[in-house]
């Protein structure tokens, strides 16, 4: 009898203990970190001649792997969203691959961040998430505005640039920059993250991820009516620097002299 | 017009501070400051120098909710009737500028690094930094966050009449457990000089001369990403496409060789200074001074240049 009871707790209690997550992580693509940079259209648009799309490095390496392993760790389900056309379902297969369990595409052109930020938000109430990641900024708009506006949106509280992210019942624990340092917060769930550097470390998807990642739910679904705020009127490259001035490495007083009253920067 | 700017001055007013208030100075209109984190009101009045016309100020406020401060700046805003708010481009505004952004539906520019065009759009960095973008906001009000470094601070005015804020305030969510502040570092993305090294010093046992040079400097230490990802220096002083972006006035590079994703991270940089053995290394090309040499041998002859530089002239 005794022994009876003592399965049946055993049995239990990690059952119990296990605070399943529903996490939803976003993701954005960028061009391939080597992409050269280039404008068509009288300088209106990005060239996306030869451009290669990666799952933005953020959202991929930190939000996501992060979520992962919380899943590995307290069990849950994570999902993908992403706010683009057919074309981006490359990337989308690919943070499938890596091992969320399911994705949506919200079928529309991500125009700026709050036509985007408003699209997620409108998906992410009527699913029941406990927590959203995104990653701290994407490498081509690098304006770090979709996390906030998600967390504005739902009425929920936001914690930016984490580099840790613990979870324990409904209390996640983060590490976050501040101005000048660092700070360990807490924050009861449902919550909005953006994640940084330092929360989790790149996974390389294996092939039985990528066989996996072919038969995993892709929901589109249709974007609702929202107004953008912002729009990109014309792009520009930076001037190309005049030729480098070489100094002798044994005389550094010149350089020093050439920083005081030629560059004037010291 | 009426240009709201908006100032976490726990740690007193650093030159970020005075940059925002000269940049919506220099829209025109009047200005409104509102500040959380201190009741110095002696030191707050200064602002009025910078452009203010008006300081109201909440202490009991922090940075650490992002929720609880958007709703104190959301209306003080409504209140001031603000068409234009303004932050500094940092950690505080990255988490708050967007949620005002949905609160008043108000376009924001994130990162800007000039003043509006004569058509209203301005200037950012995109991709990383490898090109700019001009953004026009559509909607009738407007967010703009400031890359710190982008301007200088002008005074133009006296001191201004600094008052409390006088509303609801709402509870903050977020309950800090511990904070911990490097002492007496320079935070890298306000640096006016930055000194930085990459794989070429060999080691993290090496970087005895970049703090030196950096001390001697008065400057901010930086990284390239191996040198981060190795663990040799800390996260947050890895510099480049996935790290920090700066734009200093001076950006000294020993021992990194210049990959695209690094030059990303600082081609703002108003002059650059490279250091490196190989006459070959991408970097020279972005450079304005070029020393081909031997950090090991350059760095600690520059330190001793620069002390003796700061001794004959201060």
């Amino acid at each position: 009898m005794n022994i009876l009871v003592g399965i049946f707790v055993l049995n239990l209690q990690p059952i119990e203990k296990k605070s399943k997550m529903k996490i939803l992580v976003c993701i954005s693509k960028s061009p391939d970190t080597t992409s050269k940079i280039a404008f068509t259209d009288n300088n209106t648009k990005f060239d996306e001649n030869g451009v290669q799309y990666i799952v933005n490095p953020y959202d991929e390496w930190y939000a996501l792997v992060r979520a992962l392993e919380l899943k590995e760790t307290i069990g849950g389900n994570v999902t993908i969203v992403t706010v683009g056309n057919a074309a981006d379902e490359a990337i989308i297969r690919k943070a499938l691959a890596i091992g969320a369990d399911e994705a949506v595409r919200i079928d529309a052109d991500p125009t700026d961040a709050y036509y985007t930020a408003m699209q997620i938000a409108d998906y992410a109430k009527s699913n029941g998430f406990d927590l959203v990641l995104t990653g701290k900024e994407t490498i081509n708009y690098n304006g770090s505005q979709v996390g906030g506006m998600i967390a504005e949106a739902m009425d929920l509280p936001f914690v930016s640039l984490a580099t840790k992210l613990d979870a324990a019942g409904t209390t996640l624990t983060l590490e976050r920059e501040i101005v000048g340092g660092v700070q360990v917060v807490e924050v009861q769930t449902p919550a909005v993250i953006s994640c940084a550097k330092g929360m989790a470390e790149q996974r390389i998807p294996n092939m039985r991820g990528i066989m996996a990642a072919r038969t995993k739910p892709l929901q589109v679904i249709a974007p609702v009516a929202v107004e953008t705020l912002t729009t990109y009127t014309t792009y520009t490259m930076p001037n190309a620097k005049s030729a480098c001035k070489l100094i002798d490495p044994s005389n550094m007083d010149e350089l020093v002299e050439l920083l005081h009253n030629e560059a004037k920067v010291i | 017009m009426s240009t709201l700017v908006y100032i976490n001055s726990n740690n007193g007013l650093n030159k970020a501070a005075l940059e925002v208030v000269t940049y919506s100075k220099n829209l025109g209109g009047n200005v409104t400051v509102i500040a959380t984190g201190s009741s110095n009101q002696e030191l707050l009045a200064t602002l009025g120098q910078y452009g203010a016309s008006k300081v109201i100020f909440e202490a009991s406020v922090t940075a650490d909710d992002a929720q609880q401060l958007t709703e104190l700046i959301a209306t003080v805003a409504q209140a001031e009737n603000a068409a234009t708010i303004v932050f500094s481009h940092d950690v505080v505004a990255k988490a708050i500028a967007p949620r005002l952004s949905v609160k008043l539906k108000a376009g924001l520019v994130s990162g800007a690094i000039e003043a509006p065009n004569a058509d209203g759009s301005i200037k950012v960095n995109v991709f990383s930094g490898k090109a700019f973008g001009s953004v026009k906001v559509t909607s009738d009000k407007k967010i703009i966050s400031l890359l710190p470094n982008s301007i200088q601070p002008s005074i133009s005015g006296s001191n201004c009449s600094v008052e409390a804020f006088n509303g609801t305030l709402t509870t903050s969510k977020i309950k800090v457990i511990s904070t911990k502040k490097p002492e007496g570092a320079i935070p890298l993305p306000e640096a006016e000089l930055v000194v930085s090294a990459g794989r070429g010093l060999k080691g993290p046992e090496n970087w005895g001369m970049v703090e030196d040079l950096a001390a001697a400097l008065g400057a901010a230490t930086a990284c390239s990403r191996p040198v981060a990802d190795i663990g040799w220096r800390p996260h947050h002083e890895h510099v480049g496409q996935t790290g920090v972006a700066i734009r200093p006035n001076l950006y000294i590079a020993a021992g990194i060789s210049g990959a695209i994703q690094h030059l990303a991270g600082v081609n703002g940089s108003k002059v650059i200074v490279v250091i490196n053995t190989d006459a070959e290394a991408p970097f020279f090309k972005a450079a304005d001074y070029g020393i081909i040499g031997d950090a090991f041998e350059v760095l600690p002859k520059l330190t001793a240049a620069v002390k003796k530089f700061k001794a004959e002239n201060h």
